[in-house]
Parts: C-alpha cells; sequence; structure tokens
C-alpha cells in the first residue's frame, strides 16, 4: 500500500539535503586545493606584486627617510634649505655605512629621472669633507648642486606610492610640481610600441584566420584518415621546440637564406638586390603567424567538425548558391570557433616574446621585448610593471568585448 | 499511373570505380505520386535520391525532371523541395527564418515572404512558434518545420530522406499520416526514402524495393505484400515462412514442390525452374488452421503459443521447418492451442509462391 505519511516538512527537507551536499563540497574542494594553491602562487601572487610594483618604489624613501619628508614640504620653487641638504648628505653616507648597494640603487633611481645625477652622488659619497654647511659643501664639491633640477628628480622619485611609473609606460611623466606633461617626440616609445604590438597582433590574428579557415575546413570535411594526417601535421610545430622554429624561419628568410637563394637562382631578383625579409617587420609577422596557426586551426576545427553535414545541402536544395550557402548557412556556425581561435591568437600575439627578439630586428620589436628590456637591462622593475600591468588591462578589455560581442559560453576550444 | 515527370535511365553510380552502388536503374515516376525507395542501408536506394537531388552525380545514365535533363543541373538550380534525416534546420536562425530561408533566396518580397511562411507554418500545425529557435523545440516540431521549409516555396518535387528515422514509434506513425494528407491534398510529387517498411505501406502509391543497387520490385503496396516477385522482397515486406524445396514439375500454373525429401506440394510458380531448388513463400495470416477447405495442405506440430491481444502467434515445426509462423485472429469463441498438439494446416495456391533461393 502507498502511505502518504513520514513526509517531512519543506524546512527539514532542505536541511537533509544540505547535509548530504556537504560531504561532496568538501571532497570537491579538497580535490582542487593543490591546484588552487599553485595557481594562488605562480599566478595570483605575481600578477598582484605586479600592479603592485607598477605604483611602487621605495628605494628613495627607505633609505632616505627624512630626506623625503622635507621634499615633500619643499614647494619646487623656492631655493633648498640647508635642513634638506644636510639630511640628504648625513642620510645618504649612513645608508652607505650600512649597505654599499643602497645609495648606488638610490642614485640609479635618481639617474633615470635626471641624467648625470649618479656620477654626483658618487662623488658625495666619497667626498672626505662633507660638513656643515653642507648646501655650500655639496656646490663647492659640483655645482649643479646649485639648480634645482636634481633636486627636482629627487622630489619626483622620492614619494613611495607613485603614478609615474604607469605615466611612464603611456608616455607621459610628472614633473617636480605634481603637474603631469606628456613625453617629448623622442621619448614617446611606448604608445608608439603598444599601438605596433596590437597592430602586430591584429594582423598576425587576420593571417592565421585567412591560413587556418580553409585548413581547417578539409580537415573537418575529409576522410577520417586524411583529417587525421593533417591535424598530425598541424601539431607537428607544438611538438617542436619554439626556438628551433623560429630559428628555421631564420635559416629561411635571411639574405643568404633559402628563400633568396632560390629566388636568385630561378633569376627572379639580382643577386645584388636580394630581400631583406629578415630582423624586420616582415620577418616577425611571418615567424609569429606560423608559431599560432594552430592555434586557430584547432578550435575552428573541432567546431566545423559538429555542424551537421546536411545543413550545406539543406541550404542547396532550398535554393541557395553555394556562396549563400557557405555564408548564411555554413558560416554563422564556425564564428564560436573563429572567436574562440581569433581571441587565443590575439591574446597570444599581444605577449609574444621570443619571436620577435629573435626575428624582429629594430623595426618588429613589441611591447613585450621593452618590458624584457626594462626587467633586465634598465633593471627598472616598476616601470616594466607598470607596462605590463596595462598589457593585462588591455587583454582584459579585450576579453570583456569578446563576452559582450559574441559570448565566452558560446567559445568552444577543442 | 506513371507519365515519366521523374525518369531515371540506366542511371549508374559508383564510388570507388570497381563496384557499382547502383546498377542500371530505370524508374519512371508520376506526376502527383508517392514514390517510396525501400531497402536496406547500402541497398543505393539514399544515393539514388541524392542523384535525383543533385548532390551526387550519376557515372552513367540520365536523369529527367518533367522533360528536362537534370544531370549537369547543380542542386540548387533544380528546385527540389528536400526533407533530410535529422531536420537539418538552421540553428542559428528562427523558426520564421528558416522557413522564409528559400523564399528569401529567392529574392521573394518580404510581405509576400511572410504570407507564404504563415500559411506554411499553418498547414503544419506550427504557427506561434516563428520566434523560436530551432533547438527549442522537439523532433516532431522541428520535422514539421522542415517539412514546410521544403514546402514553402513550392516545389515541383518534394524529397524526403528517412525523415521521420530520429522521431519515437508512436510519432513516426502520427507524422505518416499526417504527411500522406498532405501529400493528398497539395498534390505533389513525393520521392520518399525509408528502411521502414511499414512506413513505406502506410504512406505510398508505389514502392520501389531496392537491394544490391537494383531495384527488385516496383508495385503499390498490396501487390508488393501479396505478389512478391522474389525472396528478397518477401522477406523484407511483412513476415513470411519459408520452405525449401526442390521444383519437381510445373503444369497448368503449378509447381510441383519436394519439400523435406518425401512431401509435395503444390505452389505458384513465380521464379521455379523444373530441377532447381526453391523457397515456397506463405504469409503467417493467410494459413488457417483445421482448414475446412484448402488447396494446399500440411501437417505441423505446435512449439510456443504467443498471446499478441489482437492476434495469437503460433509457431510451429512445418515439412521440417520450426520455425513456421501462423497468425490466428483472436475472435470470440475460436479454438484453443496446447503446445505439442499435432494440427493440420492448410493455405490457398494464390497465397503460396514458389520463388527464387
Amino acid at each position: 500500500m502507498l502511505s502518504m505519511t513520514n513526509i517531512p516538512d519543506q524546512k527539514s527537507l532542505s536541511r537533509q539535503l544540505a547535509v548530504a551536499e556537504r560531504r561532496n563540497k568538501i571532497k570537491a574542494f579538497v580535490l582542487v586545493v593543490p591546484l588552487l594553491l599553485f595557481v594562488l602562487a605562480s599566478f595570483v601572487l605575481p600578477i598582484a606584486s605586479l600592479v603592485w610594483l607598477g605604483g611602487y618604489n621605495d628605494t628613495f624613501s627607505k633609505a632616505l627617510p627624512e630626506t623625503t619628508r622635507l621634499l615633500q614640504q619643499w614647494d619646487a620653487k623656492s631655493p633648498i634649505s640647508e635642513e634638506l641638504a644636510a639630511s640628504f648628505v648625513t642620510e645618504l653616507r649612513a645608508a652607505k655605512l650600512k649597505d654599499a648597494a643602497v645609495p648606488t640603487r638610490v642614485a640609479t633611481v635618481i639617474n633615470r629621472e635626471q641624467a648625470g645625477s649618479l656620477s654626483k652622488i658618487k662623488q658625495v659619497l666619497t667626498a672626505s669633507d662633507m660638513a656643515s654647511p653642507f648646501k655650500e659643501h655639496l656646490i663647492a664639491l659640483n655645482d649643479e648642486w646649485a639648480k634645482p633640477d636634481i633636486w627636482h628628480a629627487m622630489k619626483i622619485v622620492a614619494p613611495s606610492f607613485t603614478p609615474r611609473f604607469y605615466l611612464q609606460a603611456l608616455d607621459h611623466r610628472i614633473t617636480a610640481d605634481g603637474t603631469i606633461v606628456s613625453e617629448t617626440d623622442d621619448n614617446a616609445i611606448q604608445i608608439l610600441l603598444f599601438s605596433r604590438t596590437l597592430m602586430v597582433a591584429a594582423i598576425v590574428t587576420l593571417l592565421c584566420a585567412i591560413l587556418g579557415f580553409p585548413i581547417a575546413y578539409i580537415m573537418a570535411h575529409a576522410e577520417t584518415k586524411t583529417s587525421n594526417m593533417m591535424l598530425i601535421v598541424v601539431l607537428l610545430p607544438f611538438w617542436t621546440s619554439l626556438l628551433v622554429r623560429t630559428t628555421a624561419w631564420i635559416a629561411l628568410l635571411q639574405q643568404n637564406g633559402v628563400i633568396n637563394d632560390l629566388l636568385v637562382r630561378i633569376g627572379l631578383i639580382d643577386n645584388d638586390h636580394r630581400l631583406v625579409m629578415m630582423y624586420n617587420m616582415f620577418a616577425t609577422l611571418v615567424a609569429m603567424t606560423h608559431v599560432l596557426l594552430p592555434f586557430m586551426i584547432l578550435p575552428l576545427f573541432s567546431v566545423m567538425k559538429s555542424i551537421k553535414g546536411n545543413l550545406t545541402r539543406a541550404a542547396l536544395s532550398l535554393g541557395a548558391t553555394p556562396w549563400t550557402a557557405f555564408w548564411k548557412v555554413y558560416f554563422p556556425q564556425t564564428i564560436p570557433g573563429l572567436g574562440a581561435g581569433c581571441l587565443l591568437v590575439f591574446i597570444l600575439a599581444v605577449g609574444y616574446y621570443i619571436t620577435p627578439a629573435l626575428v624582429g630586428g629594430q623595426s618588429g620589436q613589441l611591447i613585450s621585448n621593452i618590458i624584457a628590456f626594462h626587467m633586465q637591462k634598465t633593471l627598472n622593475w616598476s616601470l616594466a610593471s607598470a607596462i605590463g600591468t596595462l598589457l593585462l588591462i588591455g587583454v582584459l578589455l579585450l576579453y570583456w568585448l569578446y563576452n559582450r560581442l559574441v559570448g565566452i559560453d558560446k567559445m568552444k576550444l577543442a | 499511373m506513371s507519365d515519366g515527370f521523374v525518369r531515371f535511365e540506366n542511371i549508374q553510380k559508383t564510388y570507388d570505380g570497381k563496384s557499382l552502388v547502383v546498377k542500371s536503374l530505370n524508374l519512371s515516376i508520376g506526376r502527383g505520386e508517392f514514390l517510396t525507395m525501400l531497402g536496406p542501408s547500402g541497398s543505393g536506394k539514399t544515393t539514388t535520391l541524392m542523384m535525383l537531388a543533385g548532390f551526387e552525380s550519376a557515372t552513367g545514365g540520365e536523369i529527367y525532371l518533367d522533360g528536362i535533363k537534370i544531370n549537369n543541373i547543380p542542386p540548387h538550380k533544380r528546385g527540389l523541395g528536400m526533407v533530410f534525416q535529422n531536420y537539418a534546420l538552421f540553428p542559428h536562425m528562427t523558426i520564421a527564418e528558416n522557413v522564409a530561408f528559400p523564399l528569401k533566396v529567392r529574392g521573394v518580397s518580404k510581405a509576400d515572404a511572410e504570407d507564404k511562411v504563415r500559411k506554411a507554418l499553418d498547414m503544419v500545425q506550427m504557427s506561434g512558434l516563428q520566434s523560436r529557435k530551432p533547438a527549442q523545440l522537439s523532433g516532431g516540431q522541428q520535422q514539421r518545420i522542415a517539412l514546410a521549409r521544403a514546402l514553402v516555396f513550392e516545389p515541383k518535387l518534394l524529397l524526403m530522406d528517412e525523415p521521420l528515422g530520429a522521431l519515437d514509434k508512436q510519432l513516426r506513425e502520427h507524422m505518416q499520416y499526417e504527411i500522406k494528407h498532405l501529400h493528398d491534398r497539395l498534390g505533389i510529387t513525393v520521392v520518399y526514402v525509408t528502411h521502414d517498411q511499414s512506413e513505406a505501406l502506410t504512406m505510398s502509391d508505389r514502392i520501389a524495393v531496392f537491394d544490391d543497387g537494383r531495384i527488385q520490385q516496383l508495385a503499390t503496396p498490396d501487390e508488393l505484400y501479396e505478389k512478391p516477385e522474389n525472396s528478397f522482397v518477401a522477406q523484407f515486406i511483412g513476415e513470411n515462412n519459408k520452405l525449401r524445396g526442390v521444383v519437381k514439375e510445373i503444369s497448368n500454373g503449378r509447381a510441383r514442390v519436394e519439400i523435406g525429401g518425401n512431401t509435395i506440394i503444390d505452389a505458384l510458380p513465380i521464379q521455379a525452374e523444373i530441377g532447381k531448388p526453391t523457397i515456397v513463400s506463405v504469409r503467417p495470416e493467410r494459413v488457417e488452421i483445421e482448414p475446412s477447405a484448402s488447396e494446399v495442405t500440411a501437417s505441423g506440430r505446435i512449439e510456443e503459443i504467443i498471446y499478441l491481444g489482437d492476434h495469437i502467434r503460433i509457431r510451429m515445426t512445418v515439412l521440417g521447418s520450426s520455425n513456421f509462423v501462423v497468425k490466428v485472429r483472436n475472435r470470440s469463441g475460436r479454438r484453443t492451442f496446447t503446445a505439442g498438439e499435432e494440427v493440420r494446416i492448410g493455405w490457398a495456391l494464390q497465397d503460396c509462391r514458389a520463388l527464387d533461393v
């Protein structure tokens, strides 16, 4: 017999459900903990420190705290006070006694704002007779200390929290009196590099789409045997070192390379007029397109594979010309794959480093190369971080845009 | 019946250059006819339909539509409506856009198109779903939309490739009647491909039974069922009892067939030669148990009785064949049977056909 008793009320039912679910939730959480920690340590924290480093630099203020305070009080117009000069010299020399490397670091930071400051500060450190009145002594050491420029530079670098790196990443700088001015044309290099990077990424994405679409189409509609073979060929570059692939392009494109030799041999070009295809923008575009092509083909292939074969036939049977059938029926189905491929290639291209570094020469350098330059050569990590953060924001904006236009849920990667 | 609205003349098709998928096919389909191509998979029926639609090219022979040779006309210029397996609705378009598609590519004005779309959807009882996407509809609804889309531009000919294959049994039967009524109402010529014989029997004016790249028999449903011309057709359409034997004599329109080495029964000689083996075919419902007066009689032992509601299915051993099935109508006052019982059975001569092996 069926019985309607013993049915618990709604509340206890939901409590029972919660109890039953809790165990599964804990289990699921425990399973993802290792990955979570890994992501936290290797991804979230570095990015957070990147963003932080772009706006925070305490090299100066840590070594010369009193000077920092006095510089902030200074209006940048009146002559500097003896108090400021005294504090600067004593704190600098005190810092040297604690750690000899610190004053050099401080001097480097100042030097970035005002070239030539490094040697003057070193003079201060090595001078034997630095006593009150410090201002006179400084000027006696080098009459540059009488000019406001070096003090302005110090006022700019003194605050720990500063927008100057982000401003510099956007070709602007802050002056001693706090106004923001745009960089002179000679020094305005970041925006140029940003726009060049975006342009290269866009061209590479377009080239990948144009080259990848037909291949993905043929792969998706070939017999299994052929399509597997093609898939292996497409994936082959993935199994080869990126460095090898890139240097292979050097062998192909350089002036005494395979392509030039071939063109000379068949008489298309004169031996004295070999084409310059290496160490320029052209080489960057070619090599990057080659390296990133699989990232376009794979999502396209997987999406095309899932398109029902008889849709195009249905369109034809309904009177559509082959072009209309392709454009109105087939192509719209490939949008999720095309979108995913484009987003993937574009994001990878925007941050691409090794290929432009190797084949790009001067005109083929991208924003990532300038980040590496500041990380490794000038050791201006704050600027590198600021540029990196702006790049990250750009990519996130793009992602947001893609989500608005296509919808991230429609993205199919494989 | 057939004025040759669609004509296949000596059509051949090979995919690999070695074996023929369609072997010298000749078929003439009349205007307004509902013709079904029926056969197992790999029999060439779908290939034949695809050649008619223009998606496959014939490697030999000619196809005529309304007197015009269409071999070299691309599919989009043939003006045929087609309903595909799995519907083939365009997933990114709404129902209205799907149905309007053939009108749009033909440059029909928007107002006209809207009117026609509405009528087409009314016709398949699907009005009110215009703004939905195909994925939001059930299989049966999608099938109706596909039908509306194939008919909305008033094609000369409607091709259907196993259109009901993905539906469940009940819906399939319902749709069969609906398609048949639609055909009756519109008078359009339909070429329908299926492997489901009951579907073919239900809807068709004529059925072409395909096997091994050939038409085995082309006939109306009743003729096909009652007068199969070879054992493939007898096997493929409906249930069939097979008695293997050797033709001893043919005279007066009767073949005398020796079965099991010692019994001789009479059968209609359809494909029988003296001295050659033959299969005698009898439909289960044409066999009478304890017949009052039958032209052909035999004895059998009841092996198994299955109660099926409207009829009783009795499996018995007859002339050495243990798979001989008899269907007895379940009318009131019928005789009861028990397993192991020996009974006399009999059937009319015209229901008993000696066919090829």
